[in-house]
């Protein structure tokens, strides 16, 4: 029964992405739409991507401070654990999760707000295909937007971990930036943005999904944006295993 | 002129209509009136395409919308503005925006013609004042009268209109009332109301359809429904003593 519900569910959310992904009606409506989700999903979240990035990285220092160093270990290890955690799969994935969270609540509580007091029947009355007007501007300034903020938390992070370093002392600067620098491979970094990329489609594409599919009231609204958020969050773990493996090869 | 005929409709095991036939003449109000869940909102659904009923035709001056191609209907939406029970104006947008947003979607118009457009239709409805509010500072009223501009802005041949009295006290219903019955004259559109509201049925209308049971259970005008001998009708208009009285009165006082 499980299996069937589900099936029938991705069903349902290939269909609503066929009505998705078609050229806008009027372009120009499209971007100022797009420009204002830009604004509104991506630079509205780079101080929380900031900030949790931040502490993030001065924690993975600490921890592999504590943790992996040994004197058999070369000293710059934890400088350069700390810079791989974080470019592969911190300010990617775990930064989606946080994103899907915050982004993908308030996509789900927008469009089903929008369903239940029929301001998507009367897009739908007009003539818009109101899927696409919607939904499309949202998938397409979130993975615009997403490389920037990956880029922003790989600073943020290994800036984090460079405070720590510097101000508690725990470890000298110079082995902190000899790890920071070790062996340095630029395809993780484009890893990284491809996977944020691919997850922000995730993101805006399910929680629309759970907003534009809400009968009800305002109670359903509710339940559909914590569905959404589990959901997101659950495809992100999935397809990031699927991703790194493809990636990482 | 809207024709519909023998319209089913069912939702799993309940038969919400069961086969309605009707005509609806443009420049006229017409009325759709029944207790609450006889299936109006359904039957109003069914006629602008957002449900599809299991039967029956729907011609809109003879083009059939059930079996029309998606393309061709996307277009003939253009023609059709519809009043929401809850006004459904866009949150996101100030009045005029919204009035102008079908312009923005659908017409060549330049900016300057779009917005003398949609200020022509604030000024219709009597709200070119509230123009830069957004809908949630508006009154309940208020936001009737700017859902009404927004589904005139792009002149449409047929306008439908979801219990647009309620939540609004008698006075306030019978603006909204003339607006409605006066637009439908000026630009001789059809105009589908569904109402319960009873100062609605003796202002404006103009042809009434009641509903009982999911059948057409009388049809008329404002004029022949105080004298029907229709019982279920009459139960349904003259439910309060009151209103049992002043019906004696008027059909006494001719
Ligand atoms: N989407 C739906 N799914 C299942 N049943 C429905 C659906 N929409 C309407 N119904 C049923 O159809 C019947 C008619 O509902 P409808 O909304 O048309 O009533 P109404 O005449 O508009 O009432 P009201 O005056 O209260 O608005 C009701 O019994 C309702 O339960
Ligand atoms: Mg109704």
């Amino acid at each position: 029964m499980f299996l069937f519900d589900s099936v029938k569910t991705f069903g349902s959310y290939l269909i609503l992405m066929k009505r998705v992904i078609t050229p806008p009606q009027r372009w120009r409506i499209f971007f100022r739409q797009m420009m204002h989700e830009v604004y509104q999903l991506g630079v509205n979240s780079i101080p929380i991507v900031l900030l949790i990035s931040f502490f993030i990285g001065a924690v993975i220092c600490i921890q592999m401070k504590l943790n992996i160093e040994s004197p058999w270990m070369p000293k710059f290890v934890v400088g350069y654990a700390t810079r791989e955690i974080l470019l592969l799969e911190f300010s990617s994935s775990i930064m989606c999760l946080i994103l899907a969270g915050k982004v993908g609540s308030n996509i789900t509580s927008e469009i089903g707000t929008m369903r239940v007091t029929q301001q998507i029947d009367a897009l739908e009355i007009m003539g818009v295909n109101s899927a696409n007007f919607l939904i499309l501007p949202k998938i397409s300034a979130l993975m615009a937007i997403i490389p920037i903020l990956v880029v922003f938390s790989m600073a943020a992070g290994v800036g984090g971990a460079f405070a720590i370093g510097k101000f508690t002392g725990i470890m000298t600067a110079q082995d902190l930036i000899v790890g920071l620098q070790y062996e340095f491979n630029q395809w993780y970094i484009w890893c990284s943005i491809i996977k944020a990329i691919a997850f922000a489609f995730i993101i805006t594409s399910v929680a629309s999904f759970y907003g534009y599919n809400v009968k009800g009231g305002s109670i359903e609204v509710g339940k559909a944006s914590t569905n959404a958020v589990v959901s997101c969050s659950a495809l992100i773990l999935f397809s990031d295993m699927v991703l790194t493996q493809l990636l990482m090869q | 002129m809207i024709e519909i005929s023998s319209i089913h409709k069912r939702f799993e095991d309940q038969e919400v209509l069961k086969g309605i036939t009707a005509t609806f003449e443009n420049g006229k109000t017409n009325l759709i009136i029944g207790k609450s869940g006889a299936g109006k909102t359904v039957l109003l659904k069914c006629i602008v395409g957002l449900e599809i009923p299991e039967e029956g035709t729907i011609t809109y001056d003879g083009r059939d919308i059930i079996h029309m191609h998606k393309k061709e209907a996307a277009k003939m939406r253009q023609e059709i503005g519809m009043l929401f029970q809850n006004a459904a104006l866009f949150d996101s947008m100030s009045v005029l925006e919204n009035v102008m947003f079908p312009l923005d979607m659908f017409s060549s118009m330049t900016y300057n013609e779009r917005i003398k457009r949609a200020r022509a239709c604030l000024e219709r409805v009597n709200l070119i004042e509230a123009q830069d509010k957004s809908p949630e500072e508006l009154s309940g009223g208020m936001q009737k009268r700017a859902a009404i501009a927004r589904a005139i802005a792009l002149g449409p041949k047929y306008l439908f209109c979801d219990e647009p009295n309620s939540g609004l006290d008698p006075q306030t219903s019978l603006i909204i009332d003339e607006l409605i019955h006066g637009i439908t004259e000026e630009y001789n559109i059809t105009t589908i109301v569904n109402t319960h509201d009873m100062n609605s049925v003796m202002n404006i209308g103009d042809h009434i359809l009641f509903l009982a049971n999911g059948e057409l259970s009388w049809e008329g005008n404002n004029k022949e429904i105080l004298n029907t001998d229709n019982k279920t009708l009459n139960e349904f208009l003259f439910s309060s003593e009151i209103l049992r009285q002043v019906k004696e009165q008027a059909l006494h006082s001719k």
